[in-house]
């Protein structure tokens, strides 16, 4: 799949957002005054930031606000409608605990649930893709949360669960790349049962519908940039996993220390979102004899 | 809502003949002359006069050879369109309502007002049945040419889609699925019409009826041997001919 930057950026930060906003609904830390006002300032920058670029590669940006009625059947719809009524129910604890040093539990509580909820319905849209063996896996939601609550707790300052839900992160991804690996054969696809002409022998392309690259192609024959899949996995368990915990670990707790952890983090959050997207094979790929 | 309806009354769709299609590509030129003067926004094509022409198609044809160790390569053109799943993911998916599937005769379409063109339909159709137009920035795909089907302004002749009508070798059939007598329900079952990847659970209405088994003449099983390299055989001459070869042998 084309691993477009819009798309990128919006799953990455808003999962992020979204991370941080349910520890600070939780009440991790219970924070309140001008330091929660820093907190939920940067959570919903990361949030709100997210939603924005998602936006970026609508061909029709002006009917985006539509998207918010098909929440009966498409995922996609549910997240826009999740997003926006977490924003406000978190908003109401944030003004509780900013401005009138009240906390008020039940939004709060409520607020994180429905940002975990925002995080699931993220992955639901990729994971829900038949289309896409890579993605068509319960790990994927499973991924998307541990990401959400990795990044948070480390946003948050929540250093001893960070560590370890770093630690179970870096072991989760591990693990669906080495079970990625094979997800597309083991979902029986082939251009033999894509064009169904396997009786008559070995199938492949002799001459494609057009001389030149099409929709199609571009946006789901990705193919650029794989053979650095691997080195990147390296790259990216180190920068979002390794980096920071060695960080907490390791060194005097300080906020340049934090800051440090927290863009390492994110840099191999990106990398490692890049090649969600670069390495998932489409099955329309198949008709065109390339995935 | 981009809920699928229950059933449909009619299931409308095509047989495509792999048999017959001879990989003219008239149907995709007459698709898109059509559908880009009909319903709808235009099929734009980009840098069509460039060095990397591309553009929006709804139906393009793609060709495929297929060989076994044994036999001869055998070619087959693939016309593609989109097929008009009973299950379409490619509705569900949508957020906002713009793409749907007709209660009636289970046409799939756009509706080209409600789209963003967020591409998601894109991604869950299996078959690449639906292209974004870039000038547009909204999705198209085949509407059966629902503005000809049903159009009482146009010769009763012209009212299938236009592929159907302009295909010079008769490879595209329209017609109803769900009445077991129609005539696209009659050629499926006698042709042994097969739906494509069908392990994805879409359950597409249209039908590809697979190429006729070709005569072998691959002789020995050697192929790409000269036939004189590998002598000749005359075992199996019978009466006159079978004296001549006796005949000839003792001279």
């Amino acid at each position: 799949m084309h691993p477009a930057p819009s798309v990128i950026i919006f799953t990455a930060l808003s999962g992020l957002g979204f991370g941080l906003m349910a520890w600070l609904g939780f009440g991790l830390p219970a924070v309140s005054g001008w330091s929660a006002f820093t907190f939920f300032f940067v959570a919903y920058a990361l949030a709100v930031g997210g939603l924005v670029a998602s936006t970026f590669h609508l061909g029709n940006p002006k009917r985006a606000i539509k998207a918010f009625s098909q929440w009966r059947s498409s995922w996609l719809s549910r997240e826009g409608v999740l997003a926006i009524v977490s924003l406000l129910v978190i908003a109401v604890y944030a003004i509780g605990v900013i401005f009138l040093n009240q906390r008020w539990q039940i939004a709060g509580w409520a607020g994180a649930l429905l940002s975990l909820g925002t995080v699931f319905t993220t992955s639901m849209i990729y994971a829900q893709m038949k289309t896409v063996p890579r993605w068509n896996t319960p790990l994927t939601p499973v991924l998307f949360f541990l990401y959400a609550l990795a990044g948070g707790a480390l946003l948050a300052g929540q250093t001893g669960a960070a560590i370890m839900l770093l630690i179970v992160l870096c072991s989760v991804q591990v693990l669906a790349w080495v079970l990625g690996e094979n997800s597309f054969a083991r979902a029986g696809h082939t251009i033999e049962t894509a064009t169904g002409l396997g009786n008559l022998g070995r199938v492949r392309l002799l001459e494609s519908p057009h001389s030149g690259p099409n929709y199609l192609l571009k946006e789901m024959v990705y193919i650029v940039g794989r053979k650095h899949a691997h080195k990147l996995r390296v790259i990216a368990i180190f920068l979002m996993g390794l980096v920071p915990v060695a960080i907490l670990t390791l060194l005097p707790t300080n906020h340049y220390m934090a800051a440090i952890a927290v863009l390492s983090h994110m840099a191999g959050l990106f990398v490692s979102r890049w090649l969600f997207f670069a390495q998932a094979e489409h099955v329309v790929g198949l008709y065109y004899d390339k995935r | 809502m981009t809920s699928l309806p229950q059933s449909t009354q009619k299931k409308l769709g095509l047989a495509i003949d792999l048999d017959t299609c001879v990989g003219c590509h008239a149907c995709v030129i007459s698709c898109k002359e059509w559908n880009t003067s009909n319903y709808g926004s235009p099929l734009s094509d980009m840098d069509a006069y460039g060095a990397e022409p591309s553009g929006t198609f709804l139906n393009r044809i793609h060709t495929y050879e297929a060989k076994t160790l044994e036999r001869a390569a055998q070619v087959v053109h693939f016309p593609k369109s989109c097929l008009h799943c009973e299950d379409a993911p490619c509705v569900t998916v949508c957020p906002t309502g713009a793409s749907y599937k007709r209660s009636e005769d289970g046409i799939v379409l756009v509706n080209e007002d409600d789209c963003m063109g967020c591409g998601l339909c894109a991604w869950a159709c299996p078959y690449g049945a639906r292209e974004m137009d870039v000038a547009e920035g909204v999705m198209k795909k085949c509407t059966l040419c629902v503005d000809r089907i049903y159009n009482e302004n146009i010769p009763e002749e012209d009212r299938v889609p236009s592929c159907v009508r302009t295909c010079p070798a008769g490879a595209r059939h329209f017609g109803d699925f769900a009445d077991p007598d129609s005539n696209v329900s009659i050629l499926s079952a006698e042709r042994g019409g097969f739906a494509l990847m069908a392990e994805q659970g879409t359950n597409p209405v249209n039908r590809y009826l697979p190429p006729r088994p070709k005569a072998d003449i691959s002789g020995s099983g050697q192929i790409g041997v000269p036939a004189t390299a590998l002598g000749e055989e005359t075992g199996g001459a019978k009466g006159f001919l079978s004296w001549l070869d006796k005949a000839l042998e003792k001279i």
